[in-house]
């Protein structure tokens, strides 16, 4: 897992790839406590069920899914925390 | 000369030193390879059985060693504590002054628990996780009188996952034969999407909970407990009552391995090859049991077989011959007894290929448990199973 922090109200990667359930769901929520209101966060996972998971826990935590992207081999799921 | 060094004296080092000194034999008389074990404490706890202190029938002297005693005589034996390694010089330190060269390194540190990073968890919450926190969780239960019993995770990975759910089954079993039942409430509260991370084992679990009356909260990653109003709260926004709060601790790996490089923050967790347990590509270190960041249950039973194939890989190394493939790959093997209370349980075997199937709960498998812990000091360390 690599993780980059940008400036602020720029989007924070977590390459959680290679990682496996629950793992990047895992380093999303370490990184949204980490993180202030507004902030994004694009949590990159070759594992398929995070796709399922991830929103599952944005919806149920009250934050906003802005969307996944299928990459080459990961999916990239772009979520904003919004308290 | 081949100096072979182990951190760590749990299932993992031990076992790893007792196969090398066995099979390097002929070497080690002949004074070509030394093996060292080093530990803290030099005693060997079986941890497993700490859960059993707080449920009732398990005694705290009965889990504990000398690790010597445990030990081929063939292997040496330090106690101290790390404080560094240092790649370089390939030298371990010790707190205690003493600096150790190694050609081989062999890392079984385990985890450590961190309860202390949650406020109020020290105070209000209940562990079982070391044997004073599991004495002090049956106290507690024998003093409950019914109530609300929260039950949870606060934080992964962390030891011995099907653990906490063991003990809600245990307890649910305990209040129902106390005549309590119909005076508790139970709460399972899981930080994922299921009752546990495997899925084959959260469907075999969850109409259990259901079953015994057990409420199962998802997503519930513990945030903070008020002891005041006695509520701990997730970072989904959930909040629950208790009356007597039980929570696995977060764990880390130990910090003398972020401190050395080999590990990254905050975590600590040793990035370990999954086949060949090779430490970040370092060919002389390997990693095995709680230390990994693999995929796979925090558990002896891991160790245990992990230690085989870092056997084999470095007698393969001090041979100078090619690792024998068969020995020498781990393929993510894993097996643990799960108990579902009323004096049933079944067994989680899987590797990495293939997720565990649990057979149905019966007696049989609960008593292979009894039978394991009891016959653990003569069977695993020593390389026996």
């Amino acid at each position: 897992m690599t993780e980059t922090l940008s400036a602020p109200g720029s989007t924070r990667t977590i390459d959680a790839r290679g990682s496996f359930c629950p793992g990047p769901l895992m380093e999303l929520i370490r990184a949204i406590r980490e993180s202030q209101p507004g902030q994004i966060l694009a949590v990159y996972s070759s594992d398929t069920g995070s796709a399922i998971d991830i929103p599952k826990w944005v919806d149920k935590a009250g934050h906003r899914l802005i969307g996944i992207i299928q990459r080459d081999g990961y999916d990239e799921i772009v979520v904003e925390k919004t308290h | 000369m081949n100096r072979i060094l182990i951190l760590g004296g749990g299932v993992g080092g031990t076992l790893t030193a007792n196969l090398l000194a066995r099979k390097l034999r002929r070497r080690v008389k002949a004074g070509g390879v030394t093996i060292t074990v080093v530990d803290q404490s030099g005693r060997h706890t079986y941890q497993p059985g700490f859960m059993y202190i707080a449920m009732g029938g398990e005694r705290a002297d009965r889990l504990e060693r000398p690790e010597r005693t445990l030990l081929d005589p063939r292997v040496g034996l330090v106690v101290g504590t790390v404080t560094k390694i240092d790649e370089r010089t390939r030298t371990v330190h010790l707190a205690e002054g003493e600096r150790l060269g190694y050609d081989y390194l062999v890392l079984a540190t385990g985890s450590r628990i961190v309860p202390e990073s949650i406020d109020h968890f020290v105070t209000d919450a209940h562990h079982f996780y070391t044997a004073d926190a599991a004495m002090d969780l049956r106290e507690s239960l024998d003093a409950f009188d019914g109530g609300r019993i929260v039950i949870g995770i606060a934080g992964l990975p962390y030891k011995c996952p099907p653990a906490p759910l063991e003990v809600a089954f245990l307890i649910e079993s305990e209040l129902r034969h106390r005549g309590l039942r119909d005076r508790s409430r139970l709460d399972y509260c899981s930080p994922i999407g299921r009752a546990f991370t495997i899925e084959s084992v959260s469907e075999m679990a969850t109409p259990m909970l259901e079953k015994k009356g057990i409420e199962l909260h998802t997503f519930f990653n513990v945030e903070s407990i008020d002891p005041d109003r006695k509520v701990v709260a997730s970072l989904e926004g959930e909040e629950l009552p208790y009356d007597l709060l039980i929570l696995v601790p977060p764990h880390k790996g130990q910090q003398f391995l972020i401190d050395s490089g080999l590990a990254p923050a905050p975590g600590g967790w040793l990035p370990t090859d999954r086949a060949t347990l090779q430490v970040g590509g370092r060919p002389n270190v390997f990693a095995l049991g709680d230390a990994t960041d693999l995929p796979l249950s925090k558990a002896g039973s891991t160790a245990h077989f992990e230690a085989p194939v870092v056997t084999e890989q470095i007698a393969a190394a001090v041979e100078g011959r090619a690792v024998d493939e068969r020995r020498g790959a781990y393929r993510g093997k894993v097996m643990c007894f799960f108990e579902i209370g009323d004096g049933k349980g079944t067994l989680l075997q899987f590797d990495y290929q293939h997720p565990p199937r649990p057979p149905k709960p019966n007696q049989l498998w609960h008593l292979g448990k009894i039978v394991f812990n009891k016959t653990y000091w003569h069977t695993v360390p020593r390389g026996r199973v």
